[in-house]
């Protein structure tokens, strides 16, 4: 009885903890989702409710139709600001992913001069602080006329993403054996073409992982695009302060948006879960 | 480039045989040299320099800039912050990551699905984290305000972003929020690589739950837990997002982390040679604490 009230005892604080590390999870996210679907006089309300007693999707709509007569002119921008984020991402993805690979394959199975220092060497790229890059950066565009321009922020991307792409993806290739490729080899395969034939369909999950990360940090990133773009390349993370810092605050559009910009991410995290983890294990470095 | 005259000898296979895999590197080095290295050596050479952006002038000046910063109280200040920003939130996330990765690595129901939501904060853009913050923080109608006096914990509603201190704990708890889950999912992934087997067999020999975390636990997740404290204070060090959307750095100055003060000095000062040679120094700290990262990772290769 002793035994099996102790058991007892173990299980249901087990539960509780469990329960305490949910909450302390979700409830921060939950709160701002609860937020975008409030009205204002619900969240102005004191004491506050934390069910809103009159949920609406207006503010979705409007913020996605453009509809929005608030006093805030970022909710007009923020179509153009999710395209230009979506270009933005989408083409530092490709031609991370593209050159990446190849940088990958050879650091991953040849052997040539100076092989190990240039891999540390990009390592050490990706640890450089964002702040020692935008300075001289900023100075070489302005000059350049490349401000605000998306196509300049693109390329400004691959600083972060491609470093990545090729530490992840080397790490994947590593564990393909190498048996695969030789005997494709030996049966007249040439070198690169036993690579996209036999190696890369092996390393799908890898390809797939390091894809959904390479889009998650770019769709996320803010400090180069506040400071390399203004109007017209403007991308939804420097949208997202706007409605709270230049035209006054409103906390129900910035939670709208917040939920919008943080969907893409979220769900293809949370749907590749297994993946993306197996990534982070195996020797991701960044956080 | 040395490297392409370097690899296998010549043997009469065609240049492409023989040149493959700096041809396979080279779209990716050209990248990193453009978009990196330039920029990098650009900022020494403009860290020697002040600029006058009215004349559009660039006058040498030695090491001045190097000597100014050790001189400014302001920026000592932001280092000092910095410090116990970064310190607090390494430690805290190494704690209660492992603490819930430990907790999660028990059998109860529903476990797959509490795992799963720990990839939603890592997930969540930064800039959406900090608003999302700014809000709950909010004096006036924020929920951890309605939370607080609903609980009897405060009488009334507090500004909590209104004094230094506790505009930075704000944003540690912010930070903490977001970072933690990430420390939880490797350390779960390393517990993973430790057979039942050895649990079981410790609490037939009747070890205890500590004795058994510091002899069987803890060493085996030593590695992962060493690799995350080096990168986790690599990017605590580079914290910016968060400092620019919750609190701007205020109330006096009382939350500027080096990198927002190097961001202020550079863009809104257009001190751009002062504000180089600071980030040369940041990125110093971080060249340093690489360097042991790469000591330890080759070291859990082994």
């Amino acid at each position: 009885m002793n035994k099996k009230l102790k058991h007892v005892l173990k299980r249901t604080g087990l539960y509780a903890l469990v329960l305490l590390i949910v909450v302390y999870v979700l409830a921060p996210y939950l709160w701002m989702v609860i937020s975008s679907i409030s009205t204002k006089v619900d969240l102005m309300e004191v004491p506050l409710k934390f069910i809103p007693r009159h949920p609406t999707l207006q503010n979705y709509k409007d913020m996605l139709l453009g509809t929005s007569n608030s006093t805030t002119d970022a909710a007009s921008q923020f179509m153009h600001a999710m395209k230009n984020s979506a270009i933005v991402t989408v083409c530092v993805t490709a031609v991370s992913m593209a050159v990446g690979i190849l940088a990958s394959y050879a650091f991953s199975r040849f052997r040539f001069r100076f092989k190990q220092q240039t891999f540390m060497a990009i390592l050490f790229t990706q640890m450089i602080p964002p702040i020692a890059i935008i300075i001289p950066l900023y100075m070489i565009m302005l000059r350049a006329k490349l401000l605000d321009n998306i196509w300049a922020l693109t390329v400004v991307y691959l600083s972060f993403v491609l470093p990545f792409v090729i530490w992840i993806m080397k790490g994947y290739i590593d564990g393909i054996p190498t048996e695969l490729e030789e005997s494709a080899m030996i049966d007249g395969c040439g070198r690169l073409r036993s690579f996209f034939l036999i190696v890369l369909p092996v390393a799908s999950t890898g390809l797939a992982a390091t894809t959904i990360f390479a889009f998650i940090i770019s769709w996320n990133e803010f400090f180069y695009a506040l400071n390399f773009t203004s109007l017209a390349a403007k991308t939804l993370p420097v949208l997202i302060t706007e409605f709270s810092s230049k035209y006054g605050a409103d906390y129900i559009l910035t939670c709208t948006s917040g939920v919008i910009a943080s969907l893409p991410p979220v769900l293809l995290a949370l749907i590749f879960q297994k993946y993306i983890i197996a990534g982070l294990t195996s020797g991701a470095v960044k956080g | 480039m040395s490297k392409n005259q370097g690899g296998q000898r010549h043997d009469g296979r065609p240049f492409l045989d023989r040149h493959l895999p700096q041809l396979l590197i080279a779209p990716s080095i050209l990248i990193i040299l453009g978009v990196l290295i330039l920029p990098i050596l650009y900022s020494i050479y403009l860290s020697f320099h002040e600029i006058n952006f009215s004349s559009n002038t660039y006058q040498l000046v030695g090491l001045k800039n190097y000597i100014e910063m050790f001189q400014d109280t302001y920026y000592l200040k932001s280092i000092s912050l910095t410090v116990y920003f970064t310190v607090i939130t390494v430690f805290t996330e190494i704690f209660m990551g492992v603490g819930i990765a430990l907790v999660l690595n028990q059998k109860f129901k529903g476990r797959g699905f509490v795992r799963g939501i720990m990839i939603l904060p890592w997930a969540l853009p930064t800039v959406v984290n900090a608003v999302m913050w700014k809000w709950i923080f909010n004096a006036n109608y924020g929920v951890f305000n309605a939370l607080l006096l609903k609980l009897g914990l405060i009488d009334s509603y507090q500004v909590w972003l209104g004094t230094p201190l506790s505009a930075l704990n704000c944003m540690l708890f912010a930070n903490i929020w977001k970072e933690t889950p990430y420390v939880v999912l490797l350390t779960i992934a390393a517990l993973a690589n430790i057979s039942p087997d050895i649990y079981e067999a410790a609490r037939v020999d009747g070890s205890n739950v500590f004795h058994t975390f510091r002899t069987i636990t803890l060493p085996l997740i030593k590695p992962v837990v060493l690799i995350l404290a080096i990168t986790k204070t690599i990017w605590a060090l580079q914290t910016f997002d968060l400092v620019f959307i919750l609190t701007g750095g205020g109330p006096a100055s009382g939350t500027e982390l080096m990198t927002f003060f190097i961001h202020k000095n550079t863009f809104k000062f257009l001190k751009f040679g002062y504000g180089s040679a600071m980030s040369y120094m940041l990125s110093m700290v971080c060249f340093v604490l690489t360097f042991i990262y790469i000591k330890v990772f080759a070291s859990k290769e082994d």
